[in-house]
């Protein structure tokens, strides 16, 4: 070989392959404004549809007047209920199993609920006639408390079902009472409770929350009445999976329907559902022969589409007088709003909130969830996160920090005494999970030697007394976390949604040249697909990425997926993408032998290239193996080089972190800064170590909105309170503090290439941590647990419930 | 309903159209010029998805109607590219920092970002924090957004970026 050869280090580094901070192919057009978004389609004769909403929670309908809003000029159509029963579809399927009203039956059940659907020559006209609609209402009292719901005297939410005893999970107990769902095991933990030195009780609410992405819920509907085909144009984090439902609910043959999601402002749970939008503007389509464009506002987005968390967490642990951990157990009230919409895998009512033994060895454990009705919007989405891990993650790093509390001990050194230990792995929850792989001792002692701990706690030490002296009025807060999530959902023997299990998809084809298309089950709403999963074939494949266009969004051409959420593109498709790769590879490597005239078995990969063994100066790169693909290919063997594969993961993947939070609370304004937020992050093999940073930063931005001001709230009148930009608390770049990020690599062991995910442990780990450095500044005055959002009123009422004002 | 008579410069071009009084520029910018870049996010003049430059300032195009903006100078994303077809310093910065996930604030933030490096071509870190808090981002946490510009600040200078020590 010449000295001009690049070496196999060269070589690989040139396919900016995994490990790779390559730049991200889809900011070429999304910096130049050539994006293509839902609003962004404009079809020949194009219609636009508006709601009219509710002004009630809760009120009968007693008459809709649609005379005015017809005769405006420019107005196309007005829907209601009455006209979705003539086609069967005045009420849809949720994915929890439940019905849900598309517009609204006889009731509303929540403020803005939809009631008539305005169709008109533009958008300007849909929303004037929308205010023309006339409706007749009696209000009915209202519940907006899920703890309220139960009630012997509580209204009845659901007319439709009051009399029902069987739910979709299971018996039911009251007519506001959707499922219970259990696991663990309860005669253990209780024997564990009964025989425990010290235990700790504490009701840890998750506030309701929207997951509020920059671009609201969208579609474009066109019927074509010729063919009787549907195309549909939306904001869908999961496209297959909107079609099949499409098909099931509208009875056009699934063949028939198209399902494109083109480009994707954000999603972040909120665009996993189907919504009465989508209904409205496909019938609307259909009715009108023309196509209907419907675009959410900012409120109807954060008062209808979508809402996440509302969970009541009433969590306790047991504990040796020397701080081992004997059990956990967790009731808790889950508000659902007026219809079970939740985004779960089907057979899982509270998704996988049974992770909430976290990261510790804890032997005996139970949880028991009661999902109910209320007079809120319906949803129950993960908000950057797997199905209500976040709500899990939360109730134990708070009761951790609670018992070490009462122990005496710093909730770092407890939290180090029952990790799972290295050596446990795989290790199986006493909730059934079997962790896949971790080394949480390291990640942790990296953690505290990273931000100095020990001086940490001895500078908030020196501070408090300064405190107590009057010498400041500032309190010093430390937040300690670890995480443990369970994404990439996942196993079919676990998980499916409407009876499709959770399988994901890749297919890839590799064109005579030597570049390639994939075309996955998946969707990018801004994690960068286009540019990681052509960095994986660019390993596997040895192909630069350059050469690859990744395809999602068209159900036409991707394989069937089930979407974008729970953090399982990597751990599913990416998985798919890998063992799509490794089926080409064993073609390619019988041409290779084919050529080269010797065995498979004598051949070995290096880097782009199949070469013979023990003679590496002859070999055949994948580029002229493409090309051999097309025109010599073995006798017998057919020609192409393309493959398809869906990936049934044998497991989750189990990423974690440890994170570490500092704040400076001011015991007069309430007003609190945080001074440093570090994480560390174990999300095994890391493909493009820029986009992972990226995406810390970006769910650990969210998890500071979430824990120091974001909440869904509703008045006693079931009036929401916060659902515009005014309210809602979206952090700028003023408040967002500076993010400094860390990493340790354990690979998953039954992950093709060792991913495990990470677009949402910023946000688990980070909501914790936030409110742990929260309350940890208030701990040494006897206080316990403040609730969340800690935003500036909540702050000083906490402070001034401790006597600080006085 | 009536229709007024517009005309302004947009990205470097006069365009004279019929609009009725109350549309919005975003509106107009979109759906009649046919200039999708600049986005629609809160209707409230909250978010800044819809940020354009006009006449020296950056404006909310969600909050202003197309006929307020007659005898306007707008620029749009769609006007940042260099006249020799490469990326202003600013689509360049904002790839090469990361500071764009979803991309659809981008646009309005690399408006907003223009017109601060206008009045203050070397803002500090905070300088540009508060030069965009009228823009929001759900994905990026900012951080990245902020090394963007300053790229840029310092390319618009003609002197190598250098990243702040941590």
């Amino acid at each position: 070989m010449s000295d001009m050869t690049p070496t196999s280090a060269e070589r690989a580094a040139k396919l900016e392959g995994m490990g790779c901070k390559r730049k991200r192919v889809e900011d070429i057009r999304f910096t130049q404004g050539k994006g293509n978004y839902v609003d962004d389609i404009k079809l020949p004769g194009m219609l636009y549809g508006d709601f009219t909403r509710s002004p009630h929670a809760h009120a009968r309908v007693k008459k809709i007047d649609t005379t005015k809003a017809s005769a405006l000029p420019g107005v196309v159509s007005v829907i209601t209920a009455e006209t979705l029963k003539t086609v069967n579809l005045a009420w849809m399927p949720t994915l929890a199993g439940d019905v849900q009203m598309v517009l609204a039956d006889g009731k509303v059940l929540f403020q803005n609920q939809e009631v008539a659907f305005v169709i008109a020559e533009d958008r300007y006209t849909a929303a004037d006639a929308a205010e023309l609609v006339e409706v007749e209402y009696e209000a009915l009292p209202c519940n907006v408390d899920p703890l309220k719901a139960m009630a012997k005297d509580a209204p009845v939410i659901r007319e439709d079902i009051k009399d029902k005893k069987e739910g979709a999970h299971g018996p039911r107990k009251h007519y506001n009472h959707i499922f219970n769902w259990q696991a663990g095991n309860k005669a253990a933990a209780d024997a564990a409770f009964a025989k425990a030195d010290v235990t700790i009780k504490e009701m840890i609410v998750y506030p309701r929350v929207h997951p509020c992405p920059l671009e609201t819920c969208q579609c474009v509907a066109s019927f074509d009445k010729v063919k009787g085909e549907l195309t549909l144009y939306g904001t869908f984090q999961a496209p297959h999976v909107i079609r099949t439902v499409g098909s099931l609910i509208s009875k056009i043959p699934e063949h028939k329907i198209h399902v494109i999601a083109p480009d994707i402002g954000g999603g972040f749970g909120n665009k996993v559902g189907a919504y009465p939008g989508y209904i409205c503007s496909i019938v609307a389509s259909i009715v009108t022969g023309r196509p209907v464009k419907w675009t959410e506002d900012r409120i109807e987005n954060l008062s209808t589409t979508a809402f996440a968390r509302d969970f009541h967490m009433e969590t306790e642990i047991a504990c040796t007088r020397d701080g081992k951990i004997l059990g956990l157990r967790c009731n808790t009230i889950a508000d659902h709003g007026a219809f079970d919409a939740c985004a779960n895998a089907t057979k899982w009512p509270a998704g996988l909130f049974s992770i909430i033994s976290g990261s510790y060895d804890i032997p005996a454990a139970h949880v028991s969830v009661d999902g109910v009705y209320t007079n809120k919007a319906p949803g129950g989405v993960a908000y950057r996160c797997s199905f209500r891990v976040t709500e899990a993650a939360y109730a134990i790093e708070r009761a951790m920090d609670i018992m070490a509390q009462k122990l005496g001990m710093d909730p770092a050194d407890f939290r180090m005494k029952n990790l799972i230990r290295r050596e446990q792995f795989p290790y199986t929850s006493a909730f059934g999970w079997v962790y896949d792989s971790g080394d949480y001792q390291t990640a942790l002692q990296k953690a505290m030697q990273a931000v100095s701990y020990k001086k940490l706690r001895a500078e908030q030490a020196q501070r408090q007394e300064a405190f107590k002296r009057g010498e400041t009025r500032e309190l010093m807060g430390i937040g300690v976390v670890f995480f443990t999530e369970i994404v990439g959902a996942g196993p079919s023997r676990n998980c499916d949604i409407l009876g499709i299990a959770m399988f994901d998809s890749a297919e890839i084809r590799i064109h005579p040249t030597g570049s390639g298309i994939c075309r996955l089950g998946t969707k990018s709403q801004g994690q960068g697909h286009e540019t990681t999963y052509a960095q994986i074939i660019a390993t596997e494949l040895g192909l630069p990425a350059d050469n690859i266009t990744v395809e999602e969004g068209n159900t036409d051409t991707a394989p069937y997926g089930l979407g974008t959420y729970g953090s399982r593109s990597t751990p599913v498709s990416g998985a798919a993408t890998a063992m799509a790769c490794r089926k080409i590879k064993a073609k390619a490597q019988m041409i290779a032998a084919y050529m080269l005239e010797v065995h498979d078995d004598d051949l070995e990969w290096d880097v782009d290239r199949f070469r013979v063994k023990g003679n590496p100066e002859r070999f055949k790169t994948m580029t002229e193996l493409a090309w051999a693909a097309y025109h010599e290919v073995p006798p017998g063997m057919e020609p192409g080089l393309e493959a398809v594969d869906y990936y049934d993961p044998p497991n989750f993947t189990f990423p974690f972190g440890a994170y570490v939070c500092v704040v400076d609370v001011d015991v007069d304004t309430g007003m609190i800064k945080v001074r440093r937020f570090y994480a560390l992050d174990d999300c095994g093999t890391r493909i493009n170590p820029m986009i992972i940073e990226g995406q810390i930063h970006g769910g650990l931005t969210e998890a500071f909105g979430i824990a120091m001001g974001q909440e869904i709230h509703y008045d006693d009148d079931g009036n929401v309170t916060t659902a515009s930009l005014m309210d809602y608390f979206l952090p700028t770049a003023v408040e967002t503090p500076h993010w400094e990020t860390d990493w340790t690599t354990t690979p998953s062991p039954h992950h093709p290439i060792g991913a495990k995910g990470v677009g949402e442990s910023p946000n688990v780990g980070g909501v914790p941590c936030f409110s742990n450095a929260v309350n940890d500044a208030f701990k040494f005055l006897g206080s316990t647990h403040i609730q969340m959002p800690h935003d500036n009123w909540r702050t000083w009422m906490a402070a001034d419930k401790l006597g600080l004002h006085q | 309903m009536a229709t007024s008579q517009v005309s302004m410069t947009v990205n470097g071009k006069k365009v004279e159209q019929l609009v009725e009084p109350r549309t919005l520029l975003i509106h107009f910018l979109r759906e009649q010029l046919m200039l999708t870049g600049q986005h629609i996010g809160c209707d409230t003049s909250h978010c800044g998805a819809c940020t354009v430059d006009l006449d020296g300032k950056s404006v909310k195009s969600c909050t202003m109607f197309a006929v307020q903006a007659n005898g306007a100078d707008i620029r749009t994303i769609e006007g940042m590219v260099n006249s020799d077809g490469t990326l202003h310093a600013l689509q360049e910065g904002f790839r090469e920092m990361h500071g764009l996930q979803c991309g659809f604030c981008t646009p309005g933030m690399i408006m907003r970002a223009y017109r601060l490096l206008q009045e203050n071509p070397s803002p500090s870190e905070e300088e540009i924090r508060f030069g965009i808090s009228g823009n929001l981002c759900r994905c990026t946490g900012y951080q990245n957004i902020v090394k963007a510009i300053q790229f840029a600040a310092a390319k618009l200078k003609g002197v190598p970026y250098q990243e702040a020590a941590e």
